[in-house]
C-alpha cells in the first residue's frame, strides 16, 4: 500500500517540555525538555522503553496533564498554558483516547460506553456507526465483562473515534493483547487513520508496531532520542510478534 | 447525558445493598420527623381548634358556696370578657355489671341549653331537656368504657342519696380533652365519669340551690390572667375560695402542654441523630466510590466532561439514594403517623384529630435529608472533580507505609503477617479508621439510649408502685375527719392494715413564683407511703418543716433551710412561713410533705384526716368495697393496682413502644454501618487478597485480614460507644424532665452489655455474609488489569 505524505501541517508543535511529578516518596523527572511536531493526518509510532517518558508525553497531549515546563501548541492554541476548563473542552472537541487496559465503564454496555462520548460531542457519528467501523456492530449490547480483551479495545477505539476527533492517542492499544488480536486491533486504527485522517500516536514498546507508522519517535529518559521517517507504512496484517 | 444517567442507574444496581442499608437509616430519621412533627401538629391543632370553636374558659376558681348574686361582682372584674358560674359535685355511680367503685364528677349546665364557655360537643344524643332532673350527659369515654348507651339508667350518689338518671347524651369537653380523676395521673375511663347535669336539678340534689361552687371566665383581648386571678380570690375567699388559676393549672391543658413539650424535644433530637448518621454512611460510602472508581473518572474526563458534569453525576447518585430513603420514610411516616394519631385518640379525647399531613412536613423531610447528605457527600465529590486525569490514569502510587511502635515492641514482632497487615492498615488511614470506630460507636450509643429508655421508663414504674406507693386501696373522705375512723376502718373485712393522712390545698410560693399544689400530712415514719431520697432510701419526717419534691424545690429556686411561704386555700386561709426541711426524689408529681400532727397544728385543727390507704386480702376486696361504698363519708376508692395496670399500659402502649422502634432502627443503622464499611473495604482489598491467596496464605489467613480488622474496629468502638451513649441518654433524661414525670438518670450494666452486644451481633452478621464473597474470590480475576 502507498503510504500517502502529509502536507506536512504542524498540527502539535512541543518545545522544551519538562515533566516532574512526585509518586509516593519518590519524584520523577518524567519529560526532560522534548522538542517535537506532529503533522496532521500522519500516523505517528512512539517507541521507548518502559520509564521513557512516552506515555507522559501522550498524556500531556491529549490534554489530560499539563506539562511543568516548556510550550505546547495545539494548532493555534497554547495547552500549556491552558486552564483546566480550557482543556476540558479540548478533549471534548478533537482528541480521542486509547488505552492500555480498555478503561471501560464496567456498568455500561459497548454501545453506551461508546454513547457516553457522542452525548457530549458537536457532530458525532452514532454508536452503532463507530462499532460497525471496528466490525462489533453485532456484541453492542454487551457488557465489558462479556466481551474478550480485543473486543473491549475495539469498543473502545470506537468510543475514541466516534466523535469524528482530530486527533487519536492510543497508549499502548495492544499491550494487554496477544498477537492475533493486537494485530487486528492495529488494523482497525490504520483502517481510520487512512479513511477519516485523523492524526494518530500510538505509544508501544513493541519495535514491530514501527513499520505502521509515516513516522516513528524514540524515547529515551524523557528525551526524543530519534525521529524515523518511514519510505512506506507496512499492513498492519503482515505484522507479527 | 443520557448515558450518564444509564451509569449511575447502573451503580446504583450494583451497590444495591449498601444504597438499601443508608436508605433505611435515612427513611428512619425521616420517618421519626414525621411522626414527630405530624402528631406535634395534630395535637396542636386539634387543641386550638377545640378551644376556640367551644369557648375553653381562661380563669377556673372553685369555692365551697356562694350566693348566685356574687356572679355580677365576678363579672366586673376587669379583664373579664364572659362568666358563668357552676355547680360541680363529686359523685359515687354504680354501673350495671361492674363491680369496681366508680368515682366521677357532676358538671351543671345552664337548663337546656348549651354553657356559655367549655362548651359541649355532642356526639350523640341531646342535651337534658329544661324540667328534667333526670337527664344527664356522659363523656364519650365513659360511655364506651361501659358500652353505655343513651336512654341507659345509671344510679349516681350524691351527697349520699341515690339518683336514678337516664342518659340523653353523650358529649365531649374542651375542659376534659384529657380525662382524669383529681388525685389521678393517667385516664382511667372505667373508673371515673365526667357528666353534665342541668343547674338546677344539680343544685336541688347538691344543696346548691341558688348559689354555686365552681366559677369559669374568659378575657377580654389582651387581658392578663394574673390581675383577674388575684381579684377573683380576694372575692371569693369569704366563700371558701380555693385559689382561682389559669389553663396552665387545668390538668387536661398542662398534659397537652407537655406531650407538645415532649414531641418538639423528638421532633429535633431523634431525626437529627439518624439524619446525622446517614449523612456520615453516606460520606464514607460516597468517599469509597469516589475511591474505587478513580479510573472510571479519569476515562470519562479524557473524553472532555467537565468538573461540573461528574459532580452532577455524583450529587445525582446521593439524591437518588436520598430519594428512595425520603420515599421509603414518608410511605413508613404516614402509617406510623397515622397510627400513632389512633394512638392520641385514647388519650387525648378530642372531636376529631386533625391529622392532616401538610407538604410543609414532606419537604422539610426532604430539605433536612438532602441537607445531611449534601454535607455527607461535598467532600467526597469535590475530591472526586479535583483529581487531574491522567493522575488517575496512573496506578496509584504504593501507599506509604513506615516502621510504628507496633512493629518495634517486642509484642509486634510476635505478631503474624496478617495481623501486622491489618494494623497497619489501620496506622496508615487513621482518619478513615477514626471515622469508622466513630459511627461504630455512634450505634453503639444508640442501642445504649433505647435500652436505658426501656429500663428506666420501667424503673420508675416499679419505683412507684414498689417504693412509694406501697398500699392497694385508697379511700378518700368527703371532708376532714376525726383520726378515729381508723380504727373503724381496720375492723372492715380484709383490711390488714390502715394509714391515714391528711391533704390540704395550697400555694406554694417563693418571690415571684408559686405553684399550687397538694401539702400532704403523713406520719413521722409513714409505712405505706414511702418518701424516698436520692438514693431511694426512706425520709423520716421531723416533727416540724417541710418537705417538697426535688423538682418543684428547683423550679421554685428553694434551698433545704430556706424560708417558704405557705398560702393554704382551705379552711381559715391562713398564709404562712416553714422553712424547707428537706426534699424528697419521688419520680412522679409534685407535692408538698408535713408531717401530719404538725399539719393539724397548723390547720388549728385536732388530729384530722382527710383519706386512709389501705393494705387489703385481695380475696376480700369485694366485699371490702362493698362496706366502703355504703359508708357516707367515704368520697371515693382508688385501686392502686388497678392504676398501675393502667401506667403499664400506657406506657407500653406509646413509650416503649416508640423506644421498640428505636431499638430496631438503631440496630438496623449498626448493621447498615457495618456491613457497608466490610463492603468497601471487600472491594478496596480484593486485589491484595487474591494475592495473598497466590502467594500461599489459606482462605481463613486471608480471611482474617479481613475480619480481624472489622472485629479490632468494632471492639474500639464500643467504650466510646459507651460514653456517648451515657452522655445522650443523660441528655435525654434533661430534656424529658417534665412536671408530671421525671426520668431518672439511671445507667444500669445491663445497657451497657446491650449495646456492646448490639453491635458485636451486627458486626458478626456483616462478617458472615462478607464471608461468603470470600469464599467467592477469584485469585486470577482480581489479579487481572485494573478497570
Amino acid at each position: 500500500m502507498s503510504s500517502q505524505k502529509p502536507s506536512r501541517q504542524t498540527v502539535f508543535r512541543a518545545r522544551d517540555v519538562s515533566k516532574i511529578y512526585q509518586m509516593g516518596e519518590v519524584t520523577i523527572h518524567a519529560l526532560r525538555g522534548v522538542d517535537l511536531d506532529l503533522y496532521a493526518g500522519e500516523l505517528v509510532v512512539m517507541l521507548g522503553a518502559s520509564g521513557s517518558g512516552k506515555s507522559t508525553l501522550l498524556n500531556i497531549m491529549g490534554g489530560l496533564d499539563t506539562a511543568t515546563s516548556g510550550e505546547l501548541h495545539y494548532r493555534d492554541q497554547e495547552l500549556s498554558r491552558a486552564s483546566d476548563r480550557q482543556l476540558t473542552a479540548f478533549r471534548r472537541d478533537h482528541v480521542g483516547f486509547v488505552f492500555q487496559f480498555y478503561n471501560m465503564i464496567p456498568s455500561l454496555t459497548a454501545r453506551e460506553n461508546v454513547a457516553i462520548v457522542t452525548d457530549i460531542a458537536a457532530d458525532p457519528m452514532r454508536p452503532e456507526e463507530a462499532l460497525e467501523l471496528v466490525g462489533l456492530k453485532d456484541r453492542m449490547d454487551h457488557f465489558p465483562s462479556q466481551l474478550s480483551g480485543g473486543e473491549q479495545q475495539r469498543v473502545a477505539i470506537a468510543r475514541a473515534i466516534a466523535k469524528r476527533p482530530a486527533v487519536l492517542m492510543c497508549d499502548e492499544p495492544t499491550g494487554a493483547l496477544d498477537s492475533k488480536t493486537g494485530v487486528r486491533v492495529l488494523q482497525v486504527i490504520e483502517h481510520i487513520n487512512r479513511e477519516i485522517g485523523t492524526t494518530t500516536a500510538i505509544i508501544t514498546h513493541n519495535e514491530v508496531i514501527g513499520r505502521m507508522a509515516d513516522r516513528v519517535i524514540r524515547l529515551r529518559d524523557g528525551k526524543v532520542d530519534e525521529i524515523h521517517e518511514n519510505a512506506e507504512r507496512a499492513d498492519p496484517a503482515g505484522l507479527g510478534w | 447525558m443520557l448515558t450518564l444517567h444509564r451509569k449511575l442507574v447502573r451503580d446504583l444496581g450494583a451497590l444495591k445493598g449498601q444504597v438499601a442499608a443508608i436508605a433505611v437509616v435515612i427513611a428512619a430519621g425521616v420517618m421519626t420527623l414525621m411522626i414527630a412533627v405530624t402528631s406535634l401538629d395534630a395535637i396542636r391543632l386539634s387543641m386550638e381548634r377545640y378551644y376556640a370553636e367551644h369557648q375553653l374558659a381562661d380563669v377556673f376558681a372553685s369555692l365551697s358556696r356562694a350566693p348566685e348574686v356574687l356572679a355580677h361582682r365576678l363579672a366586673e372584674i376587669p379583664g373579664v370578657n364572659q362568666l358563668e358560674t357552676r355547680v360541680i359535685a363529686p359523685v359515687r355511680l354504680e354501673v350495671p355489671d361492674f363491680a369496681d367503685p366508680v368515682r366521677g364528677i357532676l358538671l351543671s349546665i345552664p337548663d337546656g341549653r348549651q354553657p356559655l364557655l367549655n362548651r359541649l360537643y355532642l356526639r350523640a344524643g341531646q342535651l337534658p331537656e329544661t324540667g328534667r332532673p333526670d337527664q344527664i350527659l356522659i363523656s364519650e369515654p365513659f360511655a364506651e368504657a361501659h358500652g353505655l348507651q343513651i336512654g341507659d339508667q345509671l344510679r349516681v350518689i350524691i351527697r349520699g342519696r341515690y339518683e336514678d338518671l337516664s342518659i340523653a347524651g353523650i358529649a365531649l369537653s374542651p375542659e376534659f380533652v384529657y380525662q382524669v380523676a383529681p388525685t389521678d395521673l393517667l385516664p382511667d375511663y372505667k373508673r371515673f365519669a365526667v357528666m353534665w347535669m342541668n343547674r338546677r336539678a344539680l343544685g336541688n340534689a347538691f344543696g346548691m340551690d341558688g348559689a354555686f361552687n365552681n366559677v369559669i371566665a374568659s378575657l377580654q383581648a389582651g387581658a392578663e390572667a394574673a390581675p383577674v386571678i388575684e381579684r377573683m380570690d380576694r372575692i371569693l375567699a369569704p366563700y371558701g375560695g380555693i385559689g382561682a388559676h389559669d389553663r396552665m393549672d387545668l390538668i387536661s391543658h398542662r398534659m397537652l402542654i407537655e406531650e407538645i413539650g415532649q414531641l418538639r424535644v423528638m421532633a429535633v433530637v431523634l431525626p437529627g441523630v439518624f439524619l446525622g448518621v446517614s449523612a456520615f454512611l453516606l460520606s464514607v460510602l460516597m468517599g469509597r466510590i469516589v475511591g474505587t472508581q478513580r479510573q472510571q473518572i479519569a476515562v470519562i474526563k479524557a473524553f472532555g466532561y467537565s468538573d461540573r458534569d461528574l459532580a452532577g453525576h455524583y450529587a445525582l447518585l446521593t439524591a437518588m439514594i436520598v430519594a428512595i430513603g425520603v420515599a421509603l420514610g414518608v410511605a413508613l411516616g404516614f402509617w406510623a403517623g397515622d397510627a400513632m394519631a389512633a394512638l392520641y385518640a385514647e388519650y387525648f379525647r378530642f372531636p376529631e384529630l386533625v391529622s392532616r399531613l401538610q407538604a410543609r412536613v414532606v419537604l422539610l423531610a426532604i430539605l433536612v435529608s438532602a441537607l445531611a447528605a449534601g454535607l455527607g457527600t461535598w467532600r467526597a465529590v469535590s475530591s472526586a472533580i479535583r483529581l487531574p486525569p491522567a493522575e488517575a490514569m496512573r496506578p496509584p502510587a504504593p501507599p506509604q507505609f513506615h516502621q510504628g511502635w507496633v512493629d518495634r515492641s517486642a509484642l509486634g514482632r510476635r505478631l503474624a503477617q496478617t495481623t501486622r497487615i491489618i494494623l497497619r492498615n489501620l496506622a496508615r488511614h487513621p482518619f478513615k479508621s477514626a471515622l469508622t470506630v466513630a459511627g461504630i460507636s455512634l450505634s453503639a450509643s444508640l442501642l445504649l439510649l433505647g435500652h436505658y429508655q426501656f429500663n428506666a421508663v420501667s424503673h420508675v414504674i416499679d419505683l412507684q408502685y414498689r417504693t412509694v406507693l406501697k398500699m392497694d386501696t385508697h379511700v378518700s373522705f368527703i371532708e376532714p375527719t376525726s383520726r378515729r375512723v381508723l380504727s373503724e376502718l381496720r375492723a372492715l373485712p380484709g383490711v390488714r392494715y390502715a394509714e391515714g393522712y391528711r391533704s390540704v390545698p395550697v400555694r406554694v410560693v417563693n418571690g415571684h413564683r408559686d405553684e399550687r399544689t397538694s401539702l400532704l400530712g403523713l406520719p413521722e415514719r409513714p409505712a405505706l407511703r414511702g418518701l424516698i431520697d436520692r438514693q431511694y432510701q426512706p425520709i423520716e419526717l421531723p416533727a416540724e418543716g417541710l418537705f417538697l419534691t426535688r423538682f418543684l424545690a428547683d423550679d421554685l429556686g428553694l434551698a433545704v433551710g430556706d424560708p417558704v411561704i405557705l398560702e393554704v386555700m382551705e379552711g381559715q386561709r391562713r398564709v404562712l412561713e416553714v422553712p424547707l426541711a428537706g426534699v424528697v426524689d419521688e419520680p412522679i408529681g409534685l407535692s408538698a410533705y408535713m408531717n401530719i400532727e404538725a399539719l393539724n397544728r397548723l390547720m388549728r385543727e385536732g388530729p384530722a384526716i382527710s383519706g386512709a390507704w389501705l393494705l387489703t386480702d385481695s380475696g376480700q376486696r369485694p366485699a371490702l368495697y362493698e362496706r366502703l361504698w355504703d359508708a357516707p363519708r367515704v368520697a371515693g376508692i382508688g385501686l392502686i393496682s388497678e392504676a398501675e395496670d393502667g401506667f403499664r399500659s400506657y406506657l407500653e402502649d406509646t413509650v416503649l413502644a416508640m423506644m421498640a422502634i428505636l431499638l430496631l432502627l438503631a440496630g438496623s443503622i449498626t448493621f447498615a454501618l457495618v456491613y457497608n464499611n466490610a463492603r468497601i473495604a471487600f472491594a478496596e482489598r480484593a486485589r491484595e487478597l487474591a494475592t495473598l491467596r497466590v502467594l500461599g496464605f489459606s482462605r481463613a489467613q486471608v480471611g482474617w485480614v479481613l475480619i480481624g480488622e472489622i472485629g479490632l474496629l468494632t471492639v474500639l468502638a464500643i467504650p466510646p460507644g459507651w460514653l456517648l451513649g451515657t452522655l445522650f441518654s443523660w441528655l435525654l433524661s434533661l430534656a424529658f424532665d417534665m412536671d408530671m414525670i421525671r426520668v431518672p438518670f439511671r445507667m444500669a450494666h445491663q445497657s451497657f452489655a446491650f449495646a456492646a452486644a448490639g453491635v458485636i451481633a451486627a458486626s458478626s452478621v456483616s462478617v458472615v455474609l462478607i464471608a461468603g464473597r470470600l469464599r467467592r474470590l477469584d485469585m486470577v480475576e482480581a489479579l487481572k488489569g485494573v478497570e
